[in-house]
């Protein structure tokens, strides 16, 4: 299975790295032909002003909207992949997707002083709570009815899916722990069968 | 559930693995780091003076003042830097109480300190540190770095150094690397690097945490020469907004970067960018005048 890490700017290596671990194909997605050959993209941690910038200029946006409307292409924003995914965002917004039926909260965990680990339990992940890295992370302060949540910290969604979409506000490439990739691979491989 | 761990070395080095393949312009004005924004920059770094100006004006160079610091993270909403004296940890202090994103603890500034660097461990928010080569670079990361630059030679708009810095850093690690375990002790001493940082460097075949490049790039084609020469990213000093037009120059570099390896892209945005900065060459510096042979 063929997945590929969009390579703009960003945590990239320990994604495609996790990947591989998990047995998927990593790939590095920069162009429209890149993408072309990826059955499931991830976004990663970034800047998301930098990353939906030359996205856009790159024709990567449009690209992944059709995707995504027309084949229900697999894609999992990580943090500043999140911001890119999100319906609405609160404050400045980059360039971006605007595919799932969240709201955004840009940073809204603080400046990088505020930035921390905790452990958690997540839905759908077996084996024990996970321990996740947030780094000036956003929140997601609104869930459309669609969306299911699949993890909290102090009672904010911090994990989320929506059929073929996926969203944390942590970095699940930032720890030695692969079942958040596993999950997402998962999650690809069932819809490659069915489609 | 266990409660939150906050300034860990993972988060703070978390922070620079997010500017991965990135830009970080040096700012003075909140003007110019919305300019920084627009164009692409991950970060931005916030000064009273660029290193250019710096080192035309002489005499001791600072922090900026709080007041500069706060309408820059005001104006953006990336990640601010900014720089505090060698040594001088109540510069960092204010710096941490502000609440920027990264301290660099820099050359560019007059050192506070002839002997010892901050003790960086204990501070919640994480710091970049200069080196030229991988003893410095580790000596640093004892100290408590989460990032490195290589220093290059500041405000010059010259390349030579940052090329010579970066080079000998991946020299270095290649001999770590092929260097058996049994002698890699004796390597340590020559380094002047702990051995356990050593060891870390042979295990992973790079440095534990991000190296980016600084001081000299002025150009979109120096930036992708960084980046061909391995930098996990590029840091512009005085190369932006001493240039001939800022904006221009600021996204070409960050298009650069992005696409280091492809000399099309390069040569299309290297066109109608305006004049870089006008250049120092080396030889023409006093030994006073070298802001890499501070603190190292």
């Amino acid at each position: 299975m063929r997945i590929g890490v969009l390579a703009i700017q960003g945590d990239v290596r320990e994604h495609l790295q996790h990947l591989v671990q998990v047995g998927a194909d990593a790939v590095s997605v920069r162009t429209l032909a890149d993408l072309a050959y990826v059955e499931g993209l991830i976004i990663p941690g970034g800047e998301s002003t930098t990353i939906g910038m030359l996205m856009q200029e790159e024709g990567l946006i449009g690209a992944i909207l059709q995707r995504v409307t027309n084949e229900g292409f697999p894609v999992y924003g990580t943090c500043a992949g999140l911001i890119l995914l999100a319906k609405d965002v609160i404050g400045k917004s980059p360039a971006r997707l605007g595919l799932m039926d969240i709201v955004a909260d840009r940073n809204a965990y603080g400046r990088q002083v505020a930035s921390f680990e905790a452990d958690l339990d997540i839905v759908g992940v077996e084996g024990g709570p996970f321990h996740a890295v947030f780094i000036r992370a956003p929140q997601i302060i609104a869930v459309g009815t669609n969306v299911i949540p699949l993890a909290y910290y102090r009672d904010q969604v911090v994990m989320a899916r929506q059929g073929s979409l996926l969203v944390s506000s942590f970095h699940p490439e930032m720890t030695k722990d692969t079942r958040i990739h596993h999950y997402f691979v998962d999650l690809v491989a069932r819809r490659v069968m069915t489609s | 559930m266990a409660d939150k761990q906050q300034g860990t070395f993972t988060v703070k080095a978390g922070l620079a693995e997010m500017l991965k393949g990135g830009v970080i312009m040096d700012v003075t004005t909140p003007e110019q780091a919305v300019i920084a924004e627009g164009a692409g920059a991950v970060a931005v770094m916030a000064l009273e003076r660029v290193p250019a100006d710096i080192r035309a004006a002489g005499g001791v160079a600072r922090m900026a003042s709080p007041r500069i610091v706060k309408s820059i993270m005001e104006a953006v909403s990336i990640p601010v830097m900014a720089k505090v004296r060698i040594g001088h940890f109540v510069e960092a202090e204010v710096l941490e109480a502000l609440e920027v994103d990264y301290i660099d603890e820099s050359e560019v500034l007059t050192p506070a300190d002839d002997q010892y660097h901050i003790d960086k461990w204990r501070f919640n928010v994480p710091f970049v540190c200069g080196a030229r080569d991988l003893g410095e670079a580790l000596r640093r990361i004892a100290e408590g770095a989460a990032m490195i630059r290589t220093k290059g030679e500041p405000g010059t708009g010259n390349v030579v150094e940052a090329v010579r810095h970066l080079r000998q850093v991946n020299a270095q690690i290649r001999q770590v690397v092929s260097t058996p375990s049994g002698e890699l002790a004796d390597l340590a001493k020559e380094l002047r690097a702990p051995l356990d940082l050593v060891r870390r460097v042979k295990e992973l075949g790079r440095l534990p945490v991000v190296n980016f490049s600084a001081g000299g790039v002025a150009s979109p084609a120096d930036a992708a020469l960084m980046m061909q020469l391995g930098a996990d990213g590029i840091f512009v000093g005085s190369g932006i907004f001493k240039s001939s037009n800022p904006e221009a120059m600021a996204r070409a570099v960050v298009r650069a970067t992005l696409h280091y390896n492809d000399p099309k892209v390069i040569a299309e945005v290297s066109e109608d960018i305006g004049e870089s900065m006008p250049g120092l060459e080396m030889t023409t510096l006093k030994p006073a005048d070298r802001m890499q042979d501070r603190g190292i």
